[in-house]
């Protein structure tokens, strides 16, 4: 395992020369820090999009990364900075976005197939309960379920 | 055969659709919120002479093309003859940001294989980007006469996406002013 995450350090190193590594590590205040983690695990990178910020080895991430560090020393709120992503990119930066008519099938979606399996789920039950399925064996299945499995009284 | 048995069927024919139309769409596309808002302010040393500035208000005054590149960024490359017939034909003026580049090897770019634009900014830290939201190169900015950005191409032009989507609009803001 470690060997694995040692080659794959390596192969994030092997990027191309233009990937610039961004990884702030001074801070005026200690709180920065946390927030600034929050932060960046919150964006995607409009890159590889299914990576956020933190992730992404992505030119831009890094861009983005350092200007939240920026804005973060500057004393800016989270929401100023999240304010100036969806102003340049949409609110498809955040992984979770606002709830908008736009976003409305994304949020509603998960609860609505879990509400409409549960549904069927419930009347599938329901039906098979009502048709008896669970009777008990007749006397000719009985032998002939004994006979199967080989042995018998 | 019982209606109820054609809701799996219906269910597949409807998930199918669904999916066969993501397939089509590119997730590479992200809406700009851009479009439809004020081109946002920049200032950028002037790729063939540095000490002259490109800002905002150059484009000013007629709809105008802002594209985005850099000699690293090969849909550039592919792009770029078209850019350059677009210039020659005169149909609008096109702007250049190049974005995250080195100033020699993109001087020796324009050089090699034409210069369509009237002038290009050099935008090394790429800030200038950030703020027109650019995420893959190249792209692609339509400019109304007020400044506001009224479509944005991502990726390579082509001549399909200038026929049908880029000249029309174009020719469109060139009547209403003429």
């Amino acid at each position: 395992m470690k060997a694995f995450v040692l080659a794959f350090a390596l192969l994030a190193c092997a990027l191309p020369a233009t990937a610039t590594v961004f990884e702030p590590r001074e801070w005026s205040d200690e709180r920065y820090r946390q927030r600034y983690h929050d932060l960046i695990e919150e964006l995607r990178c409009l890159v590889c999009q299914n990576q956020s910020i933190a992730d992404s080895d992505a030119d831009l991430a890094a861009d983005l990364r350092r200007i939240v560090y920026e804005m973060l020393e500057r004393g800016e709120s989270d929401e100023a900075i999240t304010a100036y992503m969806i102003e340049r990119y949409g609110s498809f930066v955040l992984y979770r976005p606002p709830l908008t008519p736009s976003t409305l099938a994304l949020w509603a979606g998960p609860v609505l197939f879990a509400v409409l399996g549960g549904a069927i789920l419930f009347v599938t039950l329901k039906r098979r309960r009502a048709r008896g399925v669970a009777r008990d064996l007749s006397a000719a299945e009985r032998e002939r379920a004994e006979h199967l499995i080989g042995g018998g009284p | 055969m019982k209606p109820r048995h054609l809701v799996p069927l219906l269910v597949f024919a409807a998930l199918a659709l669904l999916l066969g139309i993501g397939l089509g769409l590119n997730p590479r596309l992200v809406p700009s919120p851009l479009v439809g808002k004020p081109a946002p302010e920049f200032s950028l040393p002037r790729l063939e002479d540095p000490a002259r500035r490109f800002e905002r208000a150059d484009l000013l005054g007629q709809v105008s093309l802002l594209n985005v590149w850099a000699t690293w960024c090969a849909g550039c490359r592919d792009e770029h003859p078209l850019l350059v017939d677009l210039a020659q034909s005169g149909a609008v003026p096109i702007f250049g940001i190049n974005y995250k580049d080195q100033y020699r090897p993109a001087l020796d770019w324009l050089r090699r294989y034409g210069d369509p634009y009237v002038t290009s900014g050099y935008d090394a830290e790429g800030l200038a980007g950030l703020d027109f939201g650019v995420y893959g190169l190249p792209e692609t900015f339509v400019i109304d006469p007020d400044g506001n950005i009224v479509y944005k191409h991502v990726g390579p032009l082509d001549h399909a996406a200038l026929q049908e989507r880029i000249l029309p609009l174009i020719q469109r803001f060139e009547k209403q002013s003429g």
